[in-house]
């Protein structure tokens, strides 16, 4: 059987079948080569993509900080809520799921069109939620239905509350986050989740990154589908921080009812430590609306409204000072020596300068005036001489130092600075010259003047404290506060010191305190005038004065035109309450009070409210009177809180 | 002579089951428990369907390898070409009559096994073609006219199976083929110039066609392949071996596999669950044993005389080895995904059955190798 061709064969098939073995021998080499750099060299490098695959986390957001007021009082907080999600890979028959819920809460056919586009636009296992804020009645009936709502899932969550309307511009309120937030807003990259509610205005938006807290993660163990398998560890997360505030409720509530029915703020601050203590604006608006999201129709109606509810008028309601700029007139006149206080000058009604005609308010006129009188009596006439003496930008250097034109507080996105004109600023705005007519104007602080009702509480405070520079504030830290230690101590040894400048300003330097005068003798004039204006026969806000010892305050009267008052309604003596509303003055008043070592400034505005006097002091009376009342209460708050 | 056949031809079960490589059955059996423990994990470590039919499967082909083994080597050569034929037509039946999945048509519904011809006809052509080459004379082997007829036998089946279809199988068959024909000595310019021939038709065909054509076609080749993506499959099989470390998750650990991470992983993917649970020392051991099983059936070839055992052994083994390489390097990352499972660890029971069957008759090699084949 074995002949040569069989050998010669089979030495052939030997032959290649050697070379096919030193094959599979490289071969073999080659996938060992790759085990080893797959599984030793490279495993740690796969180890991680594996749990990178393995694992996936769900942020959650904790519950936002509180802000409180002054003794601790909430006035942001969290309330349960009660959801209702419903996790569609859960249901036997999602149609007939929808049709129960809508049965048990009185879904709108247009609210169930919405879940199931969503259902249909996401992963079966992840929630819909079909309602976020359940009132406790529907809540109760969907668990007592629960056994035949199958994927339905009721949870108890918190959300934002706000339970005092009287604080709501000043707290502000948080909403869904926009796109716009997401892109503007850094921080938020690290804390949103789908259920955060950022913070728009207010302190709610100034403090957002540290109330916000940091996310919660669930990590689960996922398959290759994304669905959940088992959870892994939880991290609850850290909750926002509380914040103490400066504000005091019982002031804002107070401040809030005697702005009920009208347009307006009341801003009140410490004059030394430049604590907040209120800032109201009104009318108010529910916070609470947002939390959820606010429906078309009480969106329009706010922003419809004629008195703009949604806006913080403290600080975002620019009006011009009026004659509560007269202060720093007599103060920038002083201190630049362009006038000497004893000048009087005659007031006739009005004077006449190149062809135009410049009214006192008193048609009549006050007749002989110096400046103390001027200034107690709001004599236009006195202020159009001190004005055209001083220049625009002598008196708008003394109002800038004085805290006008700049923002007063930090972090208030929807803060606005104002105006403080002069010929610079007409140039590069207006692009035209000043002229001498508008320096009387300003004199009485209308033309363009602008200012916010905490501007002008920020200026009267640095009055009352004698002329020295502050930082309001309203967010309590302990690290500021024990700057504030030794304040009484200050306030007693400046009076030691009041009558020897030199010592003054060496001692002075010892403190936190930037002196904003060059002589402290003219802060003294305009407070001397200044109680004058309140409690003397003939000041402008006599009639609002309170004579009770400790109670006793200073203030200064304005009445901020909206439109000028024509020659023909002057002649006709048109009051101001026949006008149609909105030309109406705005009616100003600024105050600080007590006389005697003053510790609080306040400031209101009534929109469209008349004369300040008339309408502005005599609320600013009542909020001195509480302000001052629960001054000692603040005091050992105070104390209590530095030791 | 005549003596010694008579002798052989009248071995006894007992002398049969002495005269088996035992090195090779051994390697069979430890395989076959290996895939046990793949199989259970796969699903999810539960004794469920996979796991007890593949137990079945393997229990009953093991079967099959010892009839196969103890039938005599000649009884193999003699049947050779009714085996291809036989698988040919059921090939054919298949265009016909067959059951399709995922797009593609391969399967023959036997009621107790849906049969996929073409893993059978791994085993048929490399009979077919030793038997060819067998019969010639060597002087006929690089003749142009003795050419024909081998590379007609591995055209139409590989035809047949292409156009399923299953580009994976028809290439292992192919290659399978042309391992028969490069042993049995075709000469070295024969295969150039078929490879020639091929390289030159290739850019022609491709050159007709358009961008999305192409892309067509290559999911219509098998388009149960990469659905989520082209290198999917292949970077979750590297993250689940690379992951697994020098010894592995642990049993039932393969968070790759057991989270669905891992594609086919009952079929072409089991060495990348195993490799994942019992890390580079779990699969070393696999691929020694595929090493060893190799030059076992190699030994085998080389203690036969005639030129169809030879031919046989030397074939199966390397279209073996084949098998094993083309499925780890392609769960490895070392060549594309081709559908190819591995040898008796794949979930699977046509390749299972195939596989059994061409061990068979490499150990019937061994049993008889002292008997003539005529």
């Amino acid at each position: 059987m074995i002949n040569s061709t069989g050998e010669s064969k089979s030495k052939l098939i030997g032959r290649r079948m050697f070379i096919i073995s030193a094959a599979k021998a490289v071969v073999v080499f080659g996938i060992l080569g790759r085990l080893i750099s797959l599984q030793i060299n490279e495993s740690k490098k796969y180890k991680t993509l594996s749990d990178k695959n393995r694992f996936r986390e769900w942020k959650f957001s904790p519950p936002r900080g509180t802000i409180n007021d002054y003794y601790g009082r909430q006035i942001a907080s969290n309330k349960q809520v009660y959801q209702l999600h419903i996790i569609p890979e859960n249901s036997e028959n999602i149609e007939t799921l929808l049709f129960r819920l809508k049965n048990i809460l009185n879904l709108t056919d247009k609210k169930i069109f919405k879940i199931r586009r969503k259902i249909t636009s996401q992963k079966p296992w992840d929630p819909v939620i079909i309602s976020d804020n359940l009132t406790w009645s529907e809540f109760s009936r969907i668990n007592l239905f629960l056994h035949e709502l199958q994927g339905a899932e009721p949870i108890v969550s918190v959300a934002r509350l706000y339970t005092e309307p009287s604080s709501a511009h000043v707290i502000g309120y948080v909403s869904k986050a926009s796109k716009k937030d997401l892109q503007n807003k850094e921080y938020l990259k690290d804390k949103i989740t789908t259920s955060t509610r950022v913070g728009k205005t207010g302190l709610e938006s100034k403090l957002d990154n540290q109330v916000l807290g940091d996310v919660g993660y669930k990590r689960y163990e996922v398959n290759a589908y994304g669905k959940r398998i088992k959870e892994i560890s939880i991290d609850p997360g850290k909750a926002g921080k509380n914040f103490k505030t400066t504000l005091d409720q019982e002031v804002q509530d107070l401040a809030s009812n005697l702005l009920k029915d009208k347009s307006g703020s009341v801003c009140v601050m410490d004059i030394y430590k430049g604590d907040i203590v209120a800032m109201v604006s009104s009318p108010v608006f529910d916070p609470n609306q947002f939390v959820h999201g606010i429906n078309n129709e009480n969106w329009n109606k706010l922003i419809k409204h004629r008195d703009k509810p949604l806006i913080n008028k403290s600080i975002a309601g620019l009006y011009p000072p009026g004659s509560t700029i007269k202060s720093l007139a007599v103060i920038s006149a002083l201190e630049n020596d362009v006038f000497n206080p004893k000048t009087v000058i005659q007031c006739n009604g009005s004077i006449e300068l190149y062809g135009e005609k410049f009214h006192c308010w008193k048609k009549k006129g006050h007749g002989f005036m110096d400046m103390r009188e001027g200034l107690k009596q709001s004599c236009d006439v006195y202020f159009y001489e001190v004005a055209r003496k001083l220049g625009i930008d002598r008196l708008s250097e003394t109002a800038k130092k004085f805290g006008l034109g700049e923002k007063v507080l930090d972090g208030f996105i929807e803060e606005r600075t104002g105006v403080v004109p002069n010929t610079s600023w007409k140039k590069k705005f207006i692009g035209k010259n000043w002229y001498l007519g508008e320096t009387l104007h300003a004199g009485i602080g209308q033309g363009y003047w602008q200012s916010s009702p905490m501007q002008l509480c920020l200026m009267t405070a640095q009055i009352a404290n004698g002329g020295y520079k502050i930082k309001p504030r309203i967010i309590l830290n302990d690290e500021e506060s024990k700057k504030f230690s030794d304040l009484n101590q200050f306030i007693e040894d400046r009076k030691l010191f009041a009558d020897d400048v030199v010592s003054l300003y060496d001692f002075i330097s010892k403190f936190k305190y930037k002196s904003l005068f060059r002589n402290p003798e003219n802060i003294k004039f305009v407070i001397d005038a200044l109680y004058g204006a309140t409690n003397e026969p003939g000041g402008t806000s006599y009639g609002s004065r309170i004579t009770k010892k400790g109670f006793i305050f200073a203030g200064k009267t304005g009445t901020s035109q909206v439109k000028r008052f024509t020659a023909r309604q002057r002649e006709l003596e048109i009051k101001n309450e026949d006008l149609p509303y909105e030309d109406r003055d705005h009616a100003l008043f600024v105050a600080f009070a007590p006389y005697k070592d003053p510790r609080y400034a306040i400031s209101v505005v009534i929109e469209h409210g008349g004369s300040g006097s008339k309408s502005a002091a005599p609320i600013a009376k009542k909020i001195i009177k509480k302000v001052l009342d629960r001054h000692p209460l603040r005091e050992s708050q105070a104390n209590g809180e530095i030791t | 002579m005549f003596k010694q056949g008579s002798i052989q031809s009248h071995l006894s079960v007992r002398d049969k089951l002495f005269a088996m490589d035992f090195v090779l059955l051994s390697c069979i059996i430890f395989l076959g428990l290996i895939s046990f423990f793949a199989m259970y994990s796969t699903d999810g470590g539960e004794f469920a369907y996979h796991t007890k039919s593949h137990i079945v499967r393997f229990f009953v082909f093991f079967l099959l390898f010892f009839v196969v083994s103890f039938f005599k080597i000649s009884f193999w050569y003699s049947t050779s070409i009714p085996i291809y034929i036989g698988i040919l037509i059921l090939l054919i039946l298949v265009k016909y009559f067959g059951l399709t999945s995922s797009g593609s048509q391969r399967w023959l519904d036997l009621y107790f096994l849906n049969l996929q011809p073409s893993e059978l006809m791994k085993i048929g052509l490399i009979l077919f073609l030793a038997n060819y080459y067998h019969r010639i004379s060597s002087g006929d082997v690089n003749r142009i006219g003795f050419l024909f007829k081998p590379l007609v036998a591995l055209i139409i089946p590989f035809i047949l199976v292409v156009t399923q279809p299953d580009l994976g199988t028809a290439f292992l068959i192919g290659v399978g083929g042309f391992i028969v024909i490069w042993l049995a000595g075709v000469k070295m310019k024969y295969f150039t110039y078929f490879g020639l021939i091929l390289v030159s038709l290739t850019p022609i065909a491709i050159s007709f066609l358009k961008p999305y054509q192409k892309s067509r076609i290559l999911t219509f080749l098998d388009p149960s392949r990469d659905p989520l993506g082209a290198g999917y499959q292949i970077t979750q099989s590297k993250i689940a071996i690379g992951s697994g470390g020098f010894f592995g998750k642990g049993f039932l650990n393969g968070s790759q596999s057991y989270l669905d991470y891992l594609p086919e992983k009952h079929t072409d993917f089991i060495f990348t669950l195993f490799s994942e649970e019992f890390g580079f020392f779990g699969s070393s051991i696999v691929l020694a044993l595929y090493v060893v099983m190799t030059m076992r059936i190699v030994s085998i070839g080389n203690m036969v005389r005639d030129t169809f055992s030879k031919l046989y052994c030397y074939s199966f083994a390397t279209a073996f080895f084949i098998y094993v390489a083309v499925n780890m390097c392609m769960v490895l990352g070392l060549i594309p995904i081709v559908g190819a499972p591995l040898p008796i660890l794949s979930y699977g029971g046509s390749s299972m059955m195939a596989m059994m069957l061409g061990l068979g008759i490499a150990m019937s090699c061994k049993i008889h190798k002292d008997q003539s084949i005529n």
